[in-house]
């Protein structure tokens, strides 16, 4: 589909465009609560909802910019310290108590402001200078958490951190929690693919495949993709502070270098070509980290290993298919569609 | 970068009347572009009127494609200054340069390969516009969009509008890589080799499209082909080893014993 689409004539509109099976998937997820219990609807859904926008920050950066971000989850990180420290916690002497219409704002502020400045620190590297240099921040910022008492409250770090009680309702539960990070995953999801086919998102395309002659149209390549960080950001600061809403507290491992990791594995296996991987990804991983243990334990293995899971399924899924889930998909697409006969076409019609 | 020689302050009227329209297109004095201690190209000045079209001439490694890359920014030049319409760019990054009217093709087409033609026209276009940070999508009245959709029917490449770059021909892309130098108002644009590997009858398609441009567009062109550029130029500078060798009039140049010898004759006009 072009980004200019100046067809005119009859076309259907854009509710007869999207294919019935996204319909039922979003029947579906609206009508989860009445089929699905308190533990899928938080820890399986819940999760996968919020680890897919932080996951979907990376996908943005790397899908679309080409940088590689390794710093997504701290982010997500001082997201959710800072709605901890402006709001209410458990931890009196340190958090502010600001009402959440100030508390939100400044929360994604910070997250947004630490995003762009990891991004201008960045950008200025390629390839595999990137994934060290966020890296690096990351541990710094996981290192710096940990040994901050005056406002990270070092070691432990904040409890008790839940969502305003908004409308009369207690959104950290089950059913609330559910549709916050569903219309949240949605509203994201959405905002990336309008954002890949605006202006910005077109020429961040152009900048990951010719940062030489995207300067050569007159295009600022170290602004755009540092604007496409603090972009990122947004959405990885919306993704944490969910996800200390969720877990009702927030300590330096939340960002530590394993989640930091984690992000990246979940945008790999998800796909990293479409903001829909992301999403596929978390829920992959979500599954994995649920339920491998039983498995394991089932098969006589030590139930800590799941880990070791997730490793073999990267692993198989990086080495058959660069583009993840997405790419298998893809490839499944393309062989039902090909002619057995004249082993040609592949194309869907 | 150019420390070795600062900008002398303008001392004449017109030197300080540069910026509004009575200065030259293009002036490059002593301009030298050193690759380690090899000299791409050494010592070149050059002055191109607004709206004179010039062609670039030289064997291979004559420094012709470094002179541009000089110019854009693409690569900063070593020594001297570059004005553009009278003011001093030798230190601005590429896309300031662009932005001031500034545009050039590529001698290998450099274009986004996976998306269409007219989104990589559009993408040229918005470029030099304030949109290019827009995370609003375009509507279909859009300025920007209707001026790509001008461009492509310039270059001829109305068939495959919605054609991904891909899966175009050689020559169209060439044509392409001229539709994306012409986008946004530009002052003055520089051609490397637009005819290079293209058909006969590509090729009389391209002079069209040149001698079709506005009066008040100026180029230079550097071109192997010497039916096209002493077609398209009214003037022609002629480069050997980095320096500037000649520069006179077609006709002049091409009865000039010298450049016979050294360009002409050695059958290198031939290829490309």
């Amino acid at each position: 589909m072009a980004v200019v689409d100046t067809n005119t004539g009859l076309q259907p509109t854009w509710v007869e465009r999207i294919p019935a099976p996204y319909y039922v998937l979003g029947l579906l997820l609206l009508i989860m609560p009445a089929i699905a219990g308190d533990f899928v609807l938080n820890d399986i859904f819940g999760r996968t909802f919020y680890t897919g926008i932080i996951a979907l920050s990376l996908m943005f950066l790397a899908g679309y910019g080409g940088m590689v971000s390794l710093v997504q989850m701290s982010i997500a990180g001082v997201g959710g310290y800072m709605v901890a420290i402006f709001g209410v916690s458990a931890i009196e002497t340190i958090s502010l108590g600001w009402p959440w219409y100030v508390n939100i704002p400044m929360a994604l502020a910070v997250a947004v402001i630490f995003g762009t400045l990891a991004g201008w620190l960045a950008v200025r590297t390629e390839g595999i200078y990137t994934i060290m240099i966020t890296l690096a921040i990351a541990a710094a910022f996981f290192y710096f958490t940990r040994q901050n008492y005056v406002i990270f409250n070092g070691f432990s770090g904040f409890n008790g951190v839940l969502p305003p009680s908004l409308f009369g309702v207690q959104w950290q539960q089950a059913v609330p929690f559910y549709y916050l990070t569903l219309f949240w995953a949605v509203l994201c999801f959405l905002a990336v693919l309008y954002v890949s086919r605006a202006p910005f998102g077109l020429a961040l395309q152009g900048i990951r495949d010719n940062p030489r002659r995207m300067a050569a149209l007159g295009f600022n390549v170290t602004g755009h993709r540092v604007a496409a960080y603090s972009f990122a950001a947004l959405l990885a600061g919306l993704g944490g502070i969910l996800q200390t809403w969720n877990l009702s507290q927030i300590s330096p491992g939340t960002a530590g270098i394993g989640p930091v990791i984690d992000v990246l594995v979940i945008a790999v296996i998800g796909g990293l070509r479409h903001p829909i991987g992301p999403f596929i990804g978390a829920f992959i991983f979500v599954l994995l980290e649920t339920f491998a243990i039983d498995a394991l334990i089932a098969v006589g293995l030590s139930g800590d290993r799941f880990q070791l899971l997730i490793g073999v399924g990267f692993l198989v899924i990086v080495f058959w298919s660069p583009d993840g889930i997405l790419g298998l998909w893809d490839k499944f697409k393309d062989s039902r569609n090909r002619d057995p006969l004249l082993d040609r076409g592949g194309e869907a019609p | 970068m150019n420390a070795l020689t600062p900008n002398p302050a303008p001392t004449t009227i017109s030197e300080r009347l540069g910026a509004t329209g009575t200065a030259n297109a293009l002036e490059l004095r002593g301009v030298s572009k050193f690759f380690g201690a090899l000299a791409a190209m050494e010592d070149v000045s050059l002055t191109v009127r607004p709206g004179e079209r010039r062609a670039v001439l030289g064997s291979n490694g004559a420094g012709k494609t470094t002179l541009f890359n000089c110019v854009t920014g693409d690569f900063p030049s070593t020594t001297g200054t570059i004005r553009f319409f009278g003011e001093d760019i030798t230190a601005f990054p590429p896309q300031e340069r662009i932005r001031r009217g500034l545009r050039r093709t590529y001698q290998i087409s450099l274009l986004f390969t996976g998306l269409t033609v007219l989104d990589n026209i559009y993408l040229s276009c918005t470029g030099v516009s304030r949109s290019r940070f827009s995370f609003l999508r375009p509507r279909q009245d859009d300025a920007l969009v209707a001026s790509a959709e001008n461009l492509v029917r310039v270059v001829h490449l109305e068939d495959v509008r919605d054609t991904k770059v891909e899966e175009l021909s050689y020559g169209q892309q060439r044509q392409l890589e001229i539709a994306m130098a012409l986008a946004g108002a530009p002052r003055f644009i520089l051609f490397d080799e637009p005819a290079a590997g293209l058909s006969p009858a590509e090729r009389s398609e391209l002079i069209e499209i040149l001698m079709g441009l506005p009066g008040h567009m100026g180029f230079i062109i550097i071109e192997h082909d010497m039916d096209v550029a002493l077609r398209v130029a009214e003037s022609v500078t002629m480069m050997h080893n980095g320096r500037i060798f000649k520069e006179g009039k077609p006709a002049e140049i091409e009865e000039d014993e010298e450049v016979q010898a050294l360009y002409l004759g050695d059958g290198s006009h031939s290829h490309g």
